[in-house]
């Protein structure tokens, strides 16, 4: 029963990580560039989310009419998905396209002050205390055979799946999903074949910022308190989950991620819960030893640059 | 005069490579550009599709127009100037027709491109047969065809080719060049750079002679193939 329990709690903490971690993998794969803000996108998201849900409530009651909670939700998801893609565009845009050609460390540097700008702007913005995120739909609780179910963590783990699906059927059947592989292989040839380059790393920074919104979001209906500093800790693991899953690939950060749920939950089963994070990631250290590329990923050229 | 390149100059950091070049391409011309390991000729090419840039100074006109103020990825899909890279660079986790489809990114004319795909295949029948396996598991002939096919896909008012021999078996390179000439007659201008020079001046009309980042010698190809100082530099004595 207790195995039972911690594998509903890790699908749902593995739902957070997967969806943050396919923004990382994507951005790394046809950028060769780690994007150490997105932590903080996750954490921009769901206040995002919190703002639009908050907006969504009051206008329902401010013109007396009920929409049901999941509709809401829904449209919550779909605005703040909307809205942090423009916040992923900027980032890229003026942190990152004029050192395109830098060294890589110049980029990831500023990553991080990125990531810095993120929680302290917003902790200018809205105060240093925390704030609850509406609570639009009612738990239902369901038992099965000992094992407690909520409706919110069967709508976490459906969600991020159906999105990395999507996602990967985007990137294996779209002519923009193609041009993602191309670049993600050789990106220096690609403009070569009358594709946009910058529109294209401005839709992978769009797409990836939007999926980290939904993180942030189903991580405020789960655990319903904000603050500026949420996405440093969960990012850096969804980033180990990228890793892990391999370069690009849906498949990968997504399986990864989970199984990055999945030690977290099991190993307290075992051990002390305060050696958790201690022996899961040196489980994970372990992993990477024996496959330092991940599980899966996109092969890329010997010679990246022109 | 389709193409037109004036005082071009390029530099790598605090490296010139190109001194001010001189060229024009004709409508429908094969025109080469001839020259040893490191002379510039690739970056003559790079500069034309704005992969490098190019310093003040330099004037490159297309067709009467200003190529300079495109970005790269416009010289193709706008100009239509595509251009096969040194080494291939083929995109080898995609297949043969990934390859080709990503080629027609920018086009929007369906029709047409169906009917490109076509033309490409009766071009080099081998791709066809090849079309749904991964570009990278194709022999150096199949990847060379492709890279050229790919190119005819982007854009093919005039195309650039960088070293298409290197690499080729001499029976697959007659059958490359005789492709470049079908490809040709059909009304694509052809600007190639090659260190093999008897070949490239047995396929092109004419010539130029790139030595350390300047053209030093220019002409009609038969008159640079018994020209003594092209045949002691190039040609083997």
């Amino acid at each position: 029963m207790v195995f039972f329990q911690n594998l509903i709690n890790a699908l749902q903490w593995g739902s957070f990580y997967a969806l943050i971690a396919l923004g990382y993998s994507m951005v790394y794969s046809i950028l060769m560039l780690f994007n150490f803000a997105h932590g903080d996108i996750f954490m921009v998201g769901a206040y995002i989310g919190f703002g639009v849900a908050t907006a969504l409530v009051a206008l329902t009651a401010m013109g007396n009419f009920a929409l049901p909670g999941w509709l809401v939700l829904a449209l919550t998801i779909l605005i703040s998905m909307f809205l942090t893609s423009f916040v992923g565009m900027f980032v890229e845009r003026v942190g990152y396209r004029p050192l395109r050609d830098a060294p890589r460390a110049s980029a990831a540097i500023t990553g991080l002050m990125i990531g810095i700008i993120l929680e302290t702007g917003n902790l200018i913005l809205l105060g240093a205390q925390r704030i609850s995120f509406p609570s639009l739909i009612e738990t239902s609780t369901y038992q099965l055979g000992g094992v407690v179910v909520t409706n919110k963590k069967i709508m976490i783990v459906l969600v991020s799946i159906a999105l990395s699906f999507a996602l990967h059927q985007f990137i294996r059947r779209t002519r923009w999903g193609m041009a993602m592989r191309a670049m993600a292989f050789d990106y220096a040839v690609v403009p070569l074949m009358g594709v946009p380059l910058n529109r294209i790393a401005a839709l992978t920074f769009a797409i990836g910022s939007g999926l980290a919104a939904v993180a942030g979001i189903l991580f405020g209906v789960a655990y319903p308190v904000l603050d500026p500093y949420m996405g440093i800790l969960v990012g850096w693991k969804a980033f180990v989950a990228a890793i892990l899953g391999g370069r690009g690939s849906v498949v990968g950060a997504t399986l990864a991620g989970f199984l990055l749920g999945f030690i977290e939950m099991f190993v307290p089963m075992v051990f002390p819960s305060t050696f958790r994070d201690l022996i899961a990631y040196s489980i994970i250290l372990l992993i990477l030893v024996f496959r330092p590329h991940g599980f899966f990923g996109e092969p890329y050229s010997a010679r990246l640059r022109l | 005069m389709l193409l037109s390149v004036e005082n071009l100059r390029v530099s790598y950091g605090s490296i010139k490579a190109l001194h001010g070049l001189n060229f024009q391409i004709d409508e429908g011309e094969i025109v080469c550009i001839i020259g040893a390991n490191g002379a510039g000729k690739s970056t003559t090419l790079k500069a034309i599709s704005r992969l490098v840039p190019v310093e003040e100074g330099t004037r490159i006109s297309f067709a009467g127009t200003d190529l300079l103020k495109h970005p790269a990825d416009k010289v193709v899909s706008k100009l239509g100037i595509s251009h096969v890279p040194e080494g291939r660079r083929l995109f080898e986790n995609l297949t043969v027709t990934e390859n080709l489809m990503l080629a027609t990114f920018a086009r929007k004319d369906r029709r047409q491109i169906q009917l490109d795909f076509n033309r490409v295949f009766s071009i080099f029948p081998r791709l066809e047969e090849r079309q749904d396996q991964k570009s990278g598991t194709l022999s150096g002939g199949e990847q060379q065809m492709l890279a050229v096919g790919r190119a005819y896909m982007s854009g093919r008012k005039v195309m650039l080719l960088d070293e298409p021999s290197m690499g080729l078996a001499p029976l697959l390179m007659m059958s490359m060049f005789n492709a470049l000439k079908d490809i040709n007659r059909e009304g694509t201008t052809i600007l190639l750079v090659e260190q093999n020079a008897r070949l490239a001046l047995q396929f092109a009309g004419r010539g130029y002679v790139l030595q350390n980042g300047n053209l030093v010698l220019e002409g009609p190809s038969a008159g640079l193939l018994e020209n003594p100082e092209v045949k002691k530099a190039y040609l083997g004595g």
